[in-house]
């Protein structure tokens, strides 16, 4: 469906920034990828280069067998695109929204309804509102509905999530799975970790280059350091205790715990030894799994 | 620890019929890291306006660092720093000519201005970044300085607007253990964020729910509350007895 | 055609939501017509003038009298010779010296040509045009007055610029200035915001990745443009008309016509700065500096055209409110036709089509 080849795209003498430095990568029909990392690894630059905005200096993309470059008008025929920050008319009604892009895809409303339903119902209530008067979340169920209402083969999302409460993007990922189950091919970027496991496959994205790609449960069975989760005592201390550890070769907080990687040959029970002789008296320490986080986090250091 | 810097009691704030802010009330302590978690559209950014002394209340009381909310605000801001991941630092100026820019806001001296330049940039490990304009910055080293910036001129209070959004998770954490540092030389951290495991950093967090503060307690105690394992739980139970559309 | 459609809608949407906008780009032409026209006197008053006469005769008497005798001069009396008139302009104390030739009735009468010089204080470059000009009208007048007694040919040596504007009302300059600064601002700012707007706001590239043709849009971005200028042109015309007694001389037909190539003209102006900067703010100064500025300065609608420095002069060639004030005022004020202002109109359609050309080159299919 979608082929990307050894892509490089560069900003100049500073663009360190959002540059992409060599992407390979291949996305399915009818799946979720998700592009993770954090702002300015090259997401929006990777993004936009799949919906024919921008050209890369080097590699190619085809998109269901088109040349992301020679047929721009037939990608963009095809693919529904829904940028970083709201994209809509703010002077404009959500129907009126609507209505336009609608028109610009050479279709109606009606046609495709059945596509947006589940999303376009919880706006409906105040279609005649101003795009500009709605509250956040509305503003991404408009801007959704924009992007499909041409019956798009592929999602293309630029951080659909950032800034969005996690109630609300729970929400959003609900309405992608129902989006994937109509057999729309689903390419969205994240710098929100958790959100990996709502992905078929991954991609860990940093400074312009994939670090790691494989499915949610691929990268996570990827990972070769021994994890550990210490609670008990105060965070910043322990912190600090445990980094002077030399077995100890991170130490990061996570939520209440905090997760260690440690060298090989470290027992569970030394290191409660030695916290114990700095005045940690009633600390818990557990081999756990790694999340997508702690993966990133290992892939990074 | 026992003084309260913040002292907020039946706090509104109406536009028109709509009523963004509902009769909160809560304390915070010097030197405490919290936590003010809510949905978008909850109030959140209204009641830190309020605090900030940007936005009179309508209704209620309270006071900021000591100082009067409604009186008293232009002092309210010269005693807080405030730092959001919208707006922080100006991008087209340089690393140290944004520290000099906000260290001249708040009125500090040329003399202490360069002094304490070289203590920060030393601590974040910048010099050799100290001429690069703020814009070619990745955005986790931007949020620290920012962070830095907002705290130069040690305010009794800092307020920070989802700072760490879109940053990457080892950097985010970095950012945290300066809000520890800083709180343990007692300043006050005032912060919402959208990650929730990072309200489990704070000593204490409330929860708005259409207005009104549903829920203000220490993260454990509220887990215990809830009777559940994560801070994301007991946001979820909160957050999805909203009424109001987001 | 349905895209068209779609996106024009669009556009008025805008345009009429944004009241405060609308209500400026709709008053802009009556405020102007009604300052230029009452608040701000362009007309020169009080010109103190002196004649040098080495021979009085029966005509030059003739001039002095009708000069003397009008409103706007203040007649301060004869010199004996020019080092005396000298004297007295470079004082300051005289705005114009009228100096006739040596036995002009007789030159006049034998060879049907007699000069008549005149000399302004240029210190005040405005006002010494002006003042050559109103000079130059009575004396065409008073020529013409002259022929029709005499029934004899003959041609006092004057530029007899002014004499279609016998009333010598400033307004009959400033409608055509006002015309040509008016659209230009509209066309050009309007069309050049809003499509820089599109990129500011990212919806650019929402409409980039939609099958939408790049024409179509720009196509449907100017026509509400079109409209309202073409509007604000009426507006000028039916003002000028009825409150400030501007009459319409020429082809009605011929004016519009001319009006809706300078809108294209100025249309295609505010599309080729859209195509280079992305900032709103950015496509305002740069329609500014060189739309408004140029119109007001270099146009020839305050500042006669004759008077600047030559750099200056060449340098109106390139404006088009230059060619399009003269145009209009030829064809409004002197009631002239096609074949008066070709040139005018031929200037204008290539300065559209070279335009047109720079912006089809920097149109960009995609975001950078």
């Amino acid at each position: 469906m979608i082929e990307v080849k050894d892509l490089h795209k560069s900003y100049g003498r500073h663009g360190k920034a959002n540059a992409l430095n060599g992407i390979t990568f291949t996305v399915k029909k009818g799946e979720i990828f998700g592009v993770i990392g954090p702002d300015g690894a090259g997401k929006s630059s990777l993004f936009r280069i799949l919906a024919s905005l921008i050209l890369p200096d080097s590699g190619t993309v085809t998109i269901n067998g088109f040349e992301v470059i020679k047929d721009y008008q037939k990608i963009r025929q095809i693919i529904g695109y829904m940028p970083g920050r709201f994209s809509l008319y703010q002077d404009l009604s959500v129907e009126e929204n609507l209505k336009f892009f609608a028109t610009l895809f050479n279709t109606t409303i009606e046609e495709n309804y059945y596509l947006i339903k589940d999303i376009y119902q919880q706006i409906e209530p105040f279609k005649n509102r101003r795009a500009g008067a709605l509250s956040g979340g509305m503003k991404q169920k408009l801007a959704l509905s924009c992007a499909l209402i041409h019956k798009p083969e592929i999602l293309i999302l630029d951080e659909p999530t950032t800034g969005v409460d996690p109630v609300s993007r729970k929400e959003f990922w609900d309405m992608l799975d129902r989006l994937k189950e109509q057999g729309i091919t689903i390419l969205v970027s994240t710098a929100y970790m958790d959100e990996a496991s709502r992905c078929d496959r991954i991609a860990l994205i940093l400074e312009g280059k994939f670090i790691g790609s494989n499915t949610p449960q691929g990268i996570i069975d990827d990972y070769s350091e021994i994890l550990w989760s210490v609670i008990g005592g105060k965070m910043s201390t322990l912190l600090s205790v445990l980094r002077n550890h030399p077995k100890v070769k991170s130490s990061f907080a996570f939520g209440d715990k905090l997760h260690i990687t440690v060298k090989e040959g470290l027992q569970t029970f030394d290191l409660k030894q030695y916290l114990l002789n700095k005045g940690f008296n009633n600390v818990c320490i557990d081999p756990i799994q790694p999340t997508i986080e702690d993966c990133f986090m290992a892939l990074t250091s | 620890m026992n003084e309260n810097v913040i002292e907020v009691s039946n706090l509104t704030k109406r536009f028109g019929h709509f009523t963004a802010v509902d009769h909160i009330t809560f304390n915070v302590k010097r030197g405490e890291i919290f936590g003010f978690l809510g949905a978008n559209g909850a109030g959140k950014t209204t009641a830190m306006q309020m605090l900030c002394g940007i936005s009179l209340p309508t209704e209620g009381k309270g006071t900021v660092a000591g100082f009067d909310i409604i009186k008293e605000n232009e002092k309210i801001k010269r005693n807080i720093g405030y730092m959001s991941q919208k707006f922080s630092l100006y991008e087209d100026l340089k690393v140290w000519e944004n520290i000099r820019l906000f260290g001249g806001i708040y009125g500090l001296s040329d003399k202490v201005i360069a002094e304490k330049t070289d203590e920060l940039l030393e601590k974040l490990n910048f010099q050799h970044e100290r001429n690069t304009l703020v814009k070619y910055l990745p955005l986790g080293w931007k949020q620290k300085l920012a962070f830095s910036v907002a705290i130069f001129h040690e305010p009794n209070i800092v307020f920070l607007d989802e700072p760490t959004g879109g940053v990457d998770p080892a950097m985010r954490r970095q950012f945290w253990e300066m809000i520890y540092s800083a709180s343990d030389r007692g300043i006050t951290v005032f912060v919402t964020t959208h990650y929730m495991d990072e309200a489990e950093y704070c000593n204490r967090v409330s929860i708005m729910v259409d207005g009104h503060i549903d829920a203000l307690d220490s993260p454990s105690t509220l887990r215990s509350q809830f009777n559940t394992e994560s801070m994301d739980e007991v946001f979820r139970q909160l957050a999805r007895k909203a009424k109001r559309a987001d | 055609m349905k895209q068209l459609i779609a996106f024009v809608n669009k556009e008025f949407h805008h345009i009429f939501r944004d009241s405060r906008t609308l209500l400026v780009i709709l008053g802009i032409p009556i405020v102007q017509i009604l300052l230029f026209g009452f608040a701000i006197n362009m007309e020169v008053q009080d010109i103190r003038v002196a004649f040098y006469d080495p021979t009085p005769d029966a005509f030059t008497t003739g001039i002095t009298e009708r000069i003397r005798q009008n409103a706007y001069f203040n007649y301060l009396g004869k010199v004996n010779s020019m080092n005396e008139m000298e004297v007295v302009m470079r004082k300051g104390k005289l705005d114009l010296a009228i100096v006739f030739e040596q036995d002009f009735q007789e030159n006049l009468v034998h060879s049907g040509n007699a000069a008549v010089q005149l000399l302004s204080n240029s210190s005040d470059p405005n006002r010494g045009s002006i003042s050559v000009n109103y000079a130059m009208a009575i004396i065409a007048d008073y020529q013409k007055d002259q022929m029709n007694i005499s029934q004899i040919p003959f041609q006092i040596q004057t530029e007899n610029r002014m004499v279609y504007n016998p009333l010598m009302k400033s307004s009959y300059m400033f409608v055509p200035g006002i015309m040509g600064l008016v659209m230009m601002i509209i066309c050009t700012i309007m069309t050049s915001v809003s499509i820089v707007r599109e990129k500011e706001r990212g919806t650019m590239e929402v409409l980039l990745a939609s099958p939408l043709k790049h024409g179509t849009m720009i196509f449907a971005k100017t026509i509400p443009y079109m409209v309202i200028s073409f509007i604000d042109f009426i507006i000028i015309l039916l003002l000028s008309y009825f409150v400030l007694d501007v009459p319409v001389n020429g082809s009605l037909f011929l004016l519009c016509l001319i009006a809706i190539l300078y809108i294209f003209l100025s249309l295609s102006y505010g599309l080729t700065i859209s195509t280079l900067v992305d900032k709103q703010v950015n496509a305002v100064i740069i329609s500014a500096m060189t739309a408004m500025i140029p119109v007001l300065m270099l146009s020839g609608m305050i500042f006669p055209i004759d008077n600047m420095p030559n750099v200056l002069q060449y340098f109106s060639t390139i404006v088009p409110a230059r060619w399009f004030i003269d145009a209009i005022r030829k064809v409004m004020i002197q009631g002239q036709g096609l074949t008066m202002v070709w040139k005018d109109v031929l200037i204008l359609i290539g300065m559209t089509v070279f335009l047109l050309a720079v912006t089809a080159v920097n149109t960009k299919k995609r975001l950078e």
